[in-house]
């Protein structure tokens, strides 16, 4: 149930921030939703307001010049921390589809896959030449293409990154990886039946 | 010569997709409140069932506040309603449910071990990154998103990659009031947050053979802060001795044959690891975290770095964010630094034997004046055992609060949370900006540690405070 993924051509947001951590994404008071929408009012909350409520307005996304893009630029790491979905969720939510670091959290980037929002790592020196790039001349265009697996930088730079084959099928076709799976559901019950043998004792009842 | 990894993963490959991944068969799922209300939807939009109710156990616990009124009102609307529907999601698919209620009902990574069900040689997954504390007992536990919540539950596996592989080797006897939170700090701290992204690490070496259960899962826990999902402990007989007769540990028909399976598992001697990294425990100090990430920590004698001393521009500029989101000097000593609050708790650091560290210091002194301090058993069972033991009682008569079971001051989602500005001296696992409460000041640290803040009203050494 993923939206799909093809390619954008889209302002690039610069974060300049090392170890983004999903708390700093969106903060847990706003994880008490029952939905995977609306979260975009949260995404960055302490970074985007100040303590009455008012815009910073030297925070990116608040930065005319960087309103509407839908590609975020980060420094390493980012993701970390806390599994929670509604990271991606939150992003997704406020308009991006597509994050550029150079490198993310493991859970992070699964999360990224199962919406259809591209995480893109590019090595270090070229994640920091778009930042630097973008912060020169805000407003610049970054171009992501995920069939040619290429990120058009500002300057008309051209940056390749590799991307999982499955994951980018999943991508561009917007597959439901549930669907998916279940069409292995005799290998499934088959594995069932030889591990009750070998090992009994896990197909024992949770709920007595 | 493989990995304990290796050899779970081998034995829990349902089909391979022919590119390195493999369709992994999930054992056991644990749910809280949080991240399962949106998996349950979308199996009911697409009409699908739970596969193995059975394999499931759900528990309340980032919402619940800690507080004795919690069974007859809950103020907060969208927290009850988190609570009522896990409730809801559970009972209607025949899910196990340890309710607000029950006895058992505690931190998801506490109750799990507690109940018996996390074993040698499982996979356990639960939306929550903290599930690699399970991984104490030489299982693959691991935290994953809603998405991968769903397909569990649909389906009983997940697709996944290869980790790479990285060794952790500890030996050393510890030293006097080091711990293994302090063990686990140390080791965030020299392989960064970032360190182990793409890896499982096992934890090896004589100090972690000798650590209890309990020692091991505040070990595993914290090994997400350093990037990787998974952190492994091979078993052996502490493991076994922990386990027997717990609720859902194999019954007695089937316990030796779990036992001799068990012992196949631990890492072939001639197994290869991508990484490796070794730990003396012998000179290690009790250490605190000074900054936003669980890699700024140090021994408790050292002074808050100067990140003009930093070469790295981007390094130097998190390390200048960092503290000025705490409020902290270059070059102030750690013990100088005064706190406001005191938490004793989390998935971290709120089992039995840390309760038990934390009242060996709290015994006889009295919490600080100008210093509010909260003890948070990691569950009933842990909450009743302290009970026995007399352990609340030390507590209560030092001036700390005593308190319900759940995740508490450690996020900011009940409401046990920081005001903006405060610092807190914390047992827990994350010193993020605002994951304590917005605007809130976190320094990690053990429960001993904790414990001699509290009494001191800044950060202490505890082993000056015990003298």
């Amino acid at each position: 149930m993923i939206e799909k993924f093809v390619s954008l051509d889209t302002v690039g947001v610069p974060l300049d921030r090392g170890n983004v951590d999903t708390d700093a994404i969106i903060p847990a008071r706003y994880l008490k939703t029952l939905k995977r929408t609306g979260l975009g009012v949260g995404l960055f909350f302490a970074w985007r307001y100040d303590a009455g409520g008012a815009e910073l307005p030297d925070f990116p996304l608040n930065r005319p010049s960087f309103r509407g893009g839908k590609v975020l630029v980060a420094g390493e790491n980012f993701g970390c921390g806390s599994s929670r979905e509604h990271a991606v969720w939150a992003l997704m939510d406020f308009g991006f589809r597509a994050v550029i670091a150079p490198s993310f959290s493991d859970i992070f980037h699964n999360n990224c896959l199962k919406n259809g929002m591209l995480p893109v790592t590019l090595p270090a020196a070229e994640v920091r030449s778009l930042i630097d790039a973008l912060l020169a001349a805000p407003g610049g265009k970054i171009a992501v293409d995920l069939p040619a697996q290429t990120v058009r930088g500002p300057g008309g730079d051209i940056h390749a990154f590799r991307v999982d084959p499955f994951a980018k099928k999943c991508l561009l076709e917007g597959l439901d990886e549930i669907a998916l799976t279940l069409t292995s559901a005799a290998e499934i019950d088959r594995y069932e039946r030889e591990r009750k043998k070998a090992t009994p004792w896990l197909f024992l009842d949770l709920a007595g | 010569m493989r990995t304990l990894f290796e050899k779970i993963r081998d034995r829990h490959v349902v089909t391979a997709r022919g590119d390195g991944n493999v369709l992994l068969y999930i054992d056991r799922q644990l749910i809280h409140e949080v991240t399962s209300p949106q998996a349950f939807e979308g199996l009911r939009l697409a009409g699908r069932s739970v596969r193995r109710p059975g394999a499931m156990l759900a528990v309340p616990d980032h919402n619940v506040p800690t507080t004795p009124d919690r069974t007859e009102r809950i103020d907060d609307r969208e927290s009850r309603e988190q609570i009522e529907e896990l409730r809801n999601n559970a009972l209607g698919a025949g899910v196990a449910l340890f309710d607000i209620t029950d006895p058992r009902q505690g931190i998801v990574h506490i109750i799990g071990p507690e109940s018996g069900l996390v074993q040698p040689g499982i996979t356990i997954v639960c939306g929550d990154s903290h599930t690699g504390t399970l991984g104490a007992f030489g299982a693959i536990a691991f935290g994953v998103g809603t998405s991968e919540v769903e397909h569990v539950l649909a389906t009983q596996t997940l697709w996944q990659g290869t980790p790479r592989r990285m060794r952790v080797t500890v030996n050393g006897a510890l030293p006097f009031m080091v711990t293994p939170k302090d063990v686990i700090l140390a080791v965030i701290a020299k392989i960064g947050a970032s360190g182990g992204t793409g890896y499982a690490i096992e934890f090896a070496g004589e100090t972690i053979r000798k650590m209890s259960m309990e020692g091991r899962m505040t070990v595993c826990n914290m090994t997400i802060e350093a990037g990787a999902r998974f952190g492994l402990i091979a078993p052996d007989e502490t493991t076994s001795a922990y386990l027997k007769g717990r609720p859902l540990a194999p019954p007695a028909e089937m316990w030796d044959a779990a036992v001799a399976d068990w012992k196949t598992l631990p890492s072939d001697p001639d197994a290869t690891w991508d990484r490796e990294e070794t730990l003396d425990a012998s000179n290690l100090e009790p250490h605190v975290t000074w900054g936003t990430s669980p890699q700024d920590a140090l021994p408790v004698g050292g002074v808050v770095p100067d990140p003009e001393a930093q070469p790295d521009p981007s390094e130097r500029a998190r390390m200048r964010r960092a503290l000025e989101y705490m409020g902290l000097a270059p070059g102030t000593r750690m013990t100088d630094i005064v706190v406001d609050k005191v938490f004793i708790g989390s998935c971290t650091n709120s089992r039995i034997e840390d309760l038990r560290a934390a009242a060996a210091v709290a015994s006889g002194r009295k919490v600080h004046a100008n210093v509010t301090a909260l003890v948070v058993p990691g569950s009933g069972l842990v909450k009743r055992q302290a009970e026995e033991e007399g352990l609340d009682r030390v507590f209560v008569a030092a001036g700390f609060q005593w308190r319900l079971p759940g995740c508490s001051m450690c996020l900011g989602m009940n409401p046990d949370k920081l005001k903006p500005g405060e610092r807190c001296a914390s047992t827990s696992n994350r010193n993020f900006e605002g994951r304590q409460g917005p605007g809130g000041r976190t320094h990690l640290m053990s429960p001993a540690m904790a414990a001699a803040a509290a009494v001191s009203g800044r950060i202490a050494d505890v082993r000056e405070v015990v003298r």
